[in-house]
């Protein structure tokens, strides 16, 4: 039975020619950024999947890349930059008190189904939200609305805010009215927001026949917002497909956009979960950008002849203190001393990308309402060494938590930065136990529970207003903190309650400069997320936000 | 035959049986519970009542279980938290990409494997046997995403010679019929399609075939020298039977026994061991989504591909005693 001999032979051979065959395919992909002719087709590497197509349901910032080619809300920010301009409407204004909204649309709009923009279209979103029951009033759905304004018209939930939204007016084919019940320093950059951008009312109406459920053991996202077909925006691209086996979505030019049309006709973003894996498929040309640039890849992707922008600052890293765990911490004096024992611009020189910058308080200086009247501590070990003998905590013992396996625009290394300051802190004196944890959800919890002594964290700003920054963490007393002190609430508060720009903005000031003067925690630093595009990309102008328009991109 | 059939797929129920109750027990002792898990970092107390409501966690522990077991025969997993979609969805669309890659990783690690350790047995002590087992050594020693990190990095990033990420190319359009790319291509006449299906799998599954082939490798070697010193083999080369019938009917069919036993097992081990690998590649399938899983603490799609392994390796189990009845008639006969 001569089953081996030949069968071997056979198997070697196929396997030759297999790579013959490959190493001849081989030569027609080019290298460096660019794999083939085809200039119709931009493909992006992004680093997680989205999680909706229905930006009302997500809170997450790669969903909102992918619907924000599809999807425009009533404002929107000037291109590459943080200023609110224009959008669905083309002006916009509010009473005094900042409770009615007015605004005056743009015409010749259309949705990617046909159907005509207008302000019932505008007052059918925004009741449609309001309206909102059951699984949708769950914040892990809802988070925007909710943030933005408040409850729903019944809350099922006790502890769900008030709402805020009142109503909302057609008072003409292009003038929508949106009331709200008290001014609000969310508005008008809330109207700015992915989750609150305009569908088509057809579509809403086929939503409604595919309910979001929480019957079971969690959650269950509605099926139009799964797969694409339903949805329906305004914006330059449409969704075309979601193939989530392939992990990539494609959108397609949306031929009667109002607006510059889309340079590229089709546009896909795929998903490459690391930082290595999405630099090496840009420099294999298999992609043509992709985001969160490890700041150690940025020199050799430049070299190499890549573009790589770096957005401008709108972010900001802190360190957290939380009172609550270590009654040490609630001495002024000691967080006094952590601030003065850590080397902050050793941490911005050595750790993050160039154009970062050492935080004096809870914004970046490109937020209205950055004081420069904030009481400073600066590097001093010898001063925080007898700051702690003041309080009499010498040989203070403290656990500090910090993630793992995760890097954010913030926080590009979040362990190498954990060294920096466990080395600091423990030149003035201070013992630190280090609480390595995974970044979601065990590290997200814990410290959002307020279970850490010591944590690191940041945010990037929404809009630009400073409530999106200071508000977050200190408009109420906080767990995460365990800072209680009405002295800094109510001056946030009051600038979030101020109608009048410029006054806001002095209050903002002053709330930093309140917020400052007792030191819940410490700010690090402020620094630009990379972004990075091959030889033959134009690049979109990339945006501090990280709100990028993919319909400014083309080829050379 | 039947009644092996038969009785195989009978074993499977205390199999699962057992798995679900040290499933539910690990379910019931997870830190903050399944609530806190399900709606993550931002949860309200109320929030968490009314899932427990919903989930039923007010029962009594033996309730839980009864309807936490009638809903896995009905096969219905709960719901992902990554997704917020059914798991057994989520795991219809990522399996095949897996078995995809398995398949074609086994393929390897067969196609070379048992000749290679055929070979190096006749040719003991020569160079080729010392270069089969020092590399089956190698083999077993290097982790395999290391393996692929560094396949990927000279193959796909330095030579362009296959795509660094993914299952298809972008643009490629490839009909889906069975779920299995390679496949459908064919069935669909979009050959191209298929091939470039292929060009996706070969750098993963090379690093994924490395265990198995060289576990074939080393096992094949010992079996067939095993097998060479039997009395049957020298009989039958002293009865002046053909070379060629002495090494398949005598030598390969006997020692492949133990091989085909391994065989079952590695594939098992392939499908769970697909993780790094696919993440490595971005490759899509069930690998790359369970590491997600644990990475979120994403109970039931982890709960689902437990139990979902487990039927698999029994499943595997039954196979590979059917092929060895095929191979050894006097296995039918006990």
């Amino acid at each position: 039975m001569p089953i081996f001999k030949s069968r071997a032979v056979k198997v070697i051979t196929a396997a030759v020619a297999v790579g013959l065959v490959a190493t001849g395919c081989a030569s027609e992909r080019g290298k460096d950024g660019d794999k083939g002719g085809d200039k119709d087709t931009f493909v992006f590497g992004a680093p997680g999947d989205p999680g909706s197509l229905d930006p009302a349901l997500a809170s997450d910032g790669e969903t909102f890349r992918v619907t924000r080619q599809a999807f425009e809300a009533l404002l929107e920010h000037e291109s590459g930059g943080s200023e609110l301009v224009g959008g669905l409407a083309e002006k916009w204004s509010s009473n005094p008190e900042g409770t009615v909204w007015t605004f005056n649309l743009r015409q010749g709009v259309k949705f990617h189904d046909g159907e005509a923009f207008n302000a019932a279209a505008v007052c059918a979103n925004y009741d449609h939200w309001f309206n909102w029951t059951g699984t949708y009033q769950l914040d892990a759905v809802s988070y925007y609305w909710r943030k933005i304004m408040g409850g729903f018209a019944k809350n099922e939930d006790p502890e769900a805010p008030k709402a805020n939204y009142k109503s909302c007016t057609a008072k003409d084919d292009n003038t929508a009215v949106i009331e709200v019940n008290e001014p609000s320093a969310n508005l008008p950059g809330g109207f700015s927001l992915q989750a609150l951008a305009i569908h088509s009312p057809k579509s809403l109406e086929e939503y409604k026949k595919q309910q979001a459920t929480s019957k079971g053991d969690a959650i269950t996202y509605p099926k139009y917002s799964q797969e694409a077909g339903t949805v329906a925006g305004t914006g330059p691209y449409r969704i075309a497909k979601w193939n989530k086996g392939n992990k990539e979505v494609t959108l397609e030019r949306f031929d009667d956009y109002w607006g510059d049309k889309a340079k590229v006709k089709n546009l896909v973003f795929r998903t490459i979960s690391t930082e290595d894996g999405r630099r090496q498929a840009l420099q294999a040309g298999d992609i043509h950008g992709y985001d969160l640039v490890a700041p150690a890849d940025i020199k050799t992707l430049e070299s190499a002849g890549f573009t790589v922008p770096t957005r401008d600052v709108f972010n900001l890293f802190y360190l957290g203190m939380t009172q609550g765990k270590n009654p040490a911490l609630k001495k002024p004096e000691v967080r006094q001393a952590i601030a003065h024992a850590i080397d902050r611009e050793n941490i911005v020189k050595t750790q993050l990308p160039e154009g970062g910058k050492v935080a004096t308080q809870f914004m970046p200086d490109t937020v209205d309402g950055f004081s420069e009247n904030v009481k400073q501590y600066p590097f001093d070990t010898a001063k925080a060494k007898s700051l702690l003998a003041g309080a009499k905590e010498e040989g203070l013992s403290l656990d500090f938590c910090y993630p793992t396996e995760v890097t954010r625009p913030y926080m590009p290394a979040p362990q190498d930065i954990f060294e920096l300051m466990k080395a600091d802190l423990e030149k003035a004196g201070i013992k630190i136990t280090p609480k390595p944890m995974k970044w979601a959800p065990d590290y997200l919890d814990a410290t959002e529970a307020g279970s850490c002594s010591l944590h690191m964290l940041g945010w990037t700003g929404d809009f630009n207003d400073g409530f999106n920054f200071i508000g977050t963490w200190f408009a109420k007393k906080d767990k995460q903190w365990g800072f209680d002190e009405a002295k800094v609430f109510d001056a946030v508060n009051a600038a979030s309650k101020e109608a009048n720009p410029a006054k806001r903005v002095d209050a903002y000031k002053n709330a930093n400069e309140t917020i400052m003067e007792y030191l819940p925690g410490l700010p690090i630093s402020s620094s630009p997320p990379a972004i990075a595009f091959g030889k033959n990309v134009n690049p979109p102008n990339v945006s501090p936000l990280t709100q990028e328009n993919f319909a400014e991109v083309s080829f050379k | 035959m039947l009644r092996l059939v038969v009785r195989r797929l009978l074993q499977l129920i205390p199999t699962l049986l057992g798995l679900s109750v040290l499933l539910f027990l690990w379910l019931n002792r997870l830190p903050g519970g399944p609530a806190s898990a399900i709606l993550g970092e931002r949860a309200t107390e109320a929030e968490v009542a009314r899932i427990n409501r919903a989930l039923g966690l007010d029962q009594p522990l033996h309730v839980q279980y009864g309807r936490f077991l009638k809903r896995i025969f009905e096969l219905d997993l709960g719901t992902s938290t990554q997704t917020g979609q059914p798991v057994w969805d989520e795991f219809v669309l990522r399996f095949p990409a897996t078995v995809e890659l398995s398949v074609a990783a086994m393929l390897i690690a067969v196609a070379v494997g048992i000749p290679l350790g055929y070979l190096a047995a006749r040719r003991r002590g020569g160079w080729l046997d010392v270069a089969a087992v020092s590399g089956s050594l190698v083999g077993i020693c290097i982790p395999v995403f290391f393996l692929a990190l560094i396949l990927k990095g000279i193959f796909a990033v330095n030579l362009g010679l296959f795509p660094t990420f993914g299952r298809l190319t972008t643009g490629v359009d490839a009909t889906s019929v069975t779920g299995f790319a390679v496949l459908d291509g064919v069935l669909t006449g979009e050959i191209d399609a298929s091939w470039d299906a292929i060009m996706h799998l070969v750098l993963p599954a090379l690093a994924l075939s490395s265990i198995p082939l060289a576990v074939i490798v080393r096992m094949t070697r010992a079996s067939v020298l095993e097998v060479l010193g039997e009395d049957y083999v020298r009989t039958a080369e002293s009865k002046g039977l053909e070379r060629r019938t002495v090494r398949g009917r005598h030598i390969l069919r006997n020692a492949l026994l133990p091989v085909v036993t391994a065989v079952g097992l590695l594939t098992g081990s392939l499908l769970s061991g697909a993780v790094l690998t696919e993440s490595v590649f971005s490759f899509g399938g069930i690998g790359s989504f369970i590491r997600d899983a644990i990475d979120a603490r994403d109970y039931p799609v982890l709960v689902g591909f437990i139990m979902f392994i487990a039927m698999v390796y029994v499943l595997i189990n039954l196979l590979v005693d059917l092929a060895y009845s095929v191979i050894d008639p006097r296995v039918r006969v006990h």
